[in-house]
């Protein structure tokens, strides 16, 4: 495949993981912000590939991870109601909240469905007059342009039986929390490449240089990621701190202003509880005042509603870069992919579940493998 | 905590964790090796059972002979390559072929949902009657049942089919050995992604068709060739991960694979990476993994290429003399992995 | 987060720029995206595409840079060691 095989070359990945190896003096702490950069790190092992110096955290690059529990305990209750089509994106469908998931509510009779596009949701709400067709927003600002084509869409159309539930979550905030954080051990930041493909990445420059951090945006393939972490520690053993991009095939630096005029039109930026964070100030997008009568946190009366965490999972922890899974006590024992104690374990990008399914126990000595 | 009484034994399946079933429990994956093999098999016990292979080879005097069970569930019913009737057949035709029997006849079971159209149900019949032709086997015997509006997602087939094992092989794990190759009779993933296409919410426009397909022939094949097969696995619901992971812990072996190997073709692979699929963990219905000495790989392949249902069959690793029973994988940047039991179906994420 | 695919648009539907749609090729696949947010791009462009929206076009020019950048490198480690294979990769224990 055209833009994907080329960057996943063992060769070129051994070329620039032995620059970077050149070119390490000191140890270095980064954090890959994204969760389809973790994803990436684990499945083909680069982080194997780095220097001994150089150590990655996985931060809170999930949305489906950082979905709070009260959005999800919400998700439950409008899925269990007899008039509504549940629509979803598949990765949403196993976070548990405090009891169940939405494949439990599926199984238990409620109509819920996985579709791959929001745009998806509004064929099933004009197909299906008589009954509410809700989609469960969840993403960052990557998937935020595409629930607000859809919201305005409906709109358009005059559809009355379409809301969303929404959760979308912004990562500069995000990415401030934890610079701001007093233990914070992050010197760097791989930026999520296609979120940056939206939004550009003027607003990082003042991150960058007031907390003094390298930050280079970054794609998504081996390449990718291992030329990202190289500007990032060409930078911090310089001792510079500026805001680079890698990913120029597919990011400019003022983002995608089409999209972004959209999102200005039909959200706004409020307050979001991240789960097993807390809440982040300006750190969500919920509906702007012209299209709330789509918003279904109103429409099924559940605005009011209020849930707290567990104290078990440390998901927190881990999102912020304090914890490493296994050093969670219920890693593996309470807590493993099929009986998931919060959403990293449920999602594949959650760093636990990552952790849990690619772990890399000590190298077996090679014998018998066949070295072709 | 469970309450044993004298007369019911207690449940040893965690049923707090799970009280009742979900989907990833038929999901080919952990949940459903945990259910079958913490709460069913041990409730039926009996040598026979407890290899837990895909047929269970039995005597009957001097005559061994296979038997086999599967149902069909697929949705839909009707999908690029197949639909849930060829499906049956071939499914248990293959699980029959795993145990280097030859497959001679099925029963065919089925419960249908009031409503399901008429022609459906013909277009079906057909093609279980064209693919049990194909296959060389006579559907002898069967039931129908019709159940309400609403219970029965509009068509499930249940077919059990008899072979004869006309070899002296003892296939299984058990047979598997250090130094042994693994090899895949042809590119994974084709059903899996075939049905996907065609199913709602996810629709692609491609041309991938479902791999379904009888591979008893290829099997005679290798047998009648003397070749010296150790263990035969086709590769179903959970991809080649799962059946590499079953073998390696029934046969206590770690496995090694190098991604690069593992045939899928580009359209395939392309839909699995919009979906954020693994490749290796998408079903198959017309392909198995064979485990045999490195001396006989050569002649195997040469028999199963000329085969047009194994196109590509290929050598994607090893049986190592490690202790242990993983699956190890070196990834396309070269870097060495565990590949570990898939725990439910996969699902299309955005993430 | 943010799983998106390269693809080449294959054909494209409509003229108003909010509702044009395209059939984008993935390998050999093909799915229906939105372009509301690709107005400049046309049949033959490469997109990336998440959730049912093409969200940018690929550039091949600055896609190929990192290859011409590796190219350099790897001369240059040639200049210094003549003879000397690509520099291999750090050996030891994982990193995590």
């Amino acid at each position: 495949m055209k833009f994907i095989d080329e960057y996943r070359n063992a060769g070129q990945a051994r070329q620039l993981a032995g620059e970077l190896a050149r070119i390490t003096t000191k140890p270095w702490t980064l954090m890959e912000v994204c969760g389809g950069q973790t994803h990436a790190i684990i499945k083909f092992g680069i982080d194997t590939l780095l220097p001994d110096k150089i150590t990655l955290i996985h931060g809170p690059g999930c949305p489906v991870c950082v979905t709070s529990l009260e959005l999800i305990e919400k998700a439950l209750e409008i899925a269990s109601r007899k008039d509504v089509i549940f629509c979803s994106f598949g990765d949403m469908l196993r976070v548990p909240g405090n009891r169940r998931d939405l494949l439990a509510v599926k199984a238990a009779g409620g109509d819920v469905r996985m579709l791959y596009s929001p745009l998806d949701a509004l064929k099933i709400a004009e197909q299906n007059p008589a009954r509410e067709v809700v989609f469960f927003a969840v993403g960052f600002e990557t998937t935020a342009p595409a629930t607000a084509m859809t919201v305005y869409q409906a709109d358009r159309r005059g559809l009355k039986n379409f809301s969303l539930l929404v959760s979308h979550v912004l990562v500069p905030p995000a990415m401030e929390a934890i610079l701001s954080a007093p233990e914070t051990r992050v010197q760097a930041f791989l930026a999520a490449g296609h979120v940056c493909a939206i939004m550009g990445y003027e607003e990082y420059i003042p991150l960058s240089a007031r907390y003094r951090v390298p930050i280079v945006v970054t794609g998504f393939e081996p390449l990718d990621i291992l030329h990202g972490i190289l500007m990032c520690v060409r930078q911090l053993e310089d001792g510079r701190a500026e805001v680079e991009n890698q990913y120029q095939r597919s990011v400019r630096r003022e983002g995608n202003l089409p999209a972004q005029q959209i999102l200005k039109e039909v959200f706004q930026v409020v307050p979001r509880k991240w789960r097993g964070v807390g809440e982040i100030l300006r750190s969500g997008l919920g509906l702007s005042v012209a299209y709330q009568a789509y918003d279904a946190e109103q429409k099924f009366g559940l605005a009011g509603l209020r849930v707290e965490e567990s104290p078990e999972c440390q998901s927190g922890q881990v999102l912020q870069g304090k914890l490493r899974p296994n050093e969670c006590p219920a890693f593996g024992k309470r807590c493993t992919p099929e009986h998931p104690l919060g959403a990293t374990m449920v999602s594949s990008e959650g760093a636990c579940a990552a952790y849990f399914r690619y772990r890399r126990e000590p190298q077996p000595q090679p014998s018998a493998v066949a070295s072709t | 905590m469970s309450v044993v009484t004298p007369f019911a034994p207690a449940c040893p399946f965690p049923i707090q964790d799970y009280p009742q079933v979900l989907m990833a429990h038929g999901g080919g994956g952990k949940l459903m090796h945990d259910l079958i093999g913490k709460m069913i098999v041990p409730a039926f016990a009996n040598d026979l059972l407890d290899a837990q292979h895909d047929a269970t080879v039995f005597a009957i005097g001097a005559q061994r002979l296979a038997f086999t069970t599967d149902s069909f569930v697929v949705r839909p019913l009707v999908f690029p390559g197949g639909d849930v009737g060829s499906l049956a057949v071939h499914g248990t035709v293959n699980d029959l072929a795993m145990a280097g029997a030859r497959p001679l006849y099925l029963s065919a079971a089925f419960i249908i949902e009031e409503g399901l159209p008429m022609e459906t149900l013909w277009k079906v019949t057909s093609s279980m009657q064209a693919a049990a032709r194909a296959a060389g086997v006579q559907i002898i015997t069967g039931d129908t049942k019709v159940v309400d509006k609403g219970k029965g997602d509009r068509l499930f087939i249940n077919t059990a089919g008899i072979g004869i094992v006309e070899h002296s092989l003892n296939l299984g794990p058990a047979s598997v050995q250090p130094g042994d190759v693994i090899l895949v009779s042809g590119d994974l993933g084709r059903h899996g992604m075939a049905v996907m296409a065609v199913r709602e919410g996810l629709e692609f426009e491609s041309q991938i068709e479902s791999d379904s397909a009888p591979l008893a022939g290829a099997v005679a094949a290798l047998i009648s060739a003397g070749l010296e097969l150790h263990c035969l696995r086709d590769i179903t619901r959970g991809g080649l991960t799962s059946v590499l992971n079953e073998i390696a812990e029934a046969g206590g072996h770690t496995l090694a694979i190098e991604e690069l190997r593992v045939p899928v073709r580009e359209d395939v692979r392309a839909a699995c990476e919009i979906l954020g699929f693994d490749p290796l963990q998408v079903a198959c219905e017309g392909r198995f993994a064979a485990f045999l000495p490195v001396q006989d790989a050569e002649m195997a392949l040469q028999i199963l290429r000329e085969r047009p249902e194994c196109p590509g069959a290929v050598v994607i690793g090893r049986v190592t003399d490690q202790p242990g029973s993983q699956v190890l994988l070196r990834s396309a940047i070269g870097v060495q992995r565990i590949l570990d039991m898939p725990s439910g179906e996969q699902l299309p994420r955005i993430c | 987060m943010c799983l998106a695919i390269p693809g080449k648009i294959a054909s494209l539907t409509g003229d108003d720029p909010i509702t044009r749609t395209g059939k984008i090729d993935f390998g050999g696949v093909l799915k229906e995206a939105s372009l509301a947010y690709v107005p400049e791009a046309n049949v033959g462009d490469y997109v990336i595409v998440h959730a049912g929206f093409a969200l940018s076009r690929v550039d091949e020019e600055e896609a190929n840079k990192i290859f011409g950048y590796l190219r350099e490198m790897q001369e240059l480690s040639e200049l210094d060691d003549p003879g000397e294979t690509a520099p291999a990769g750090p050996s030891g224990p994982p990193g995590l």
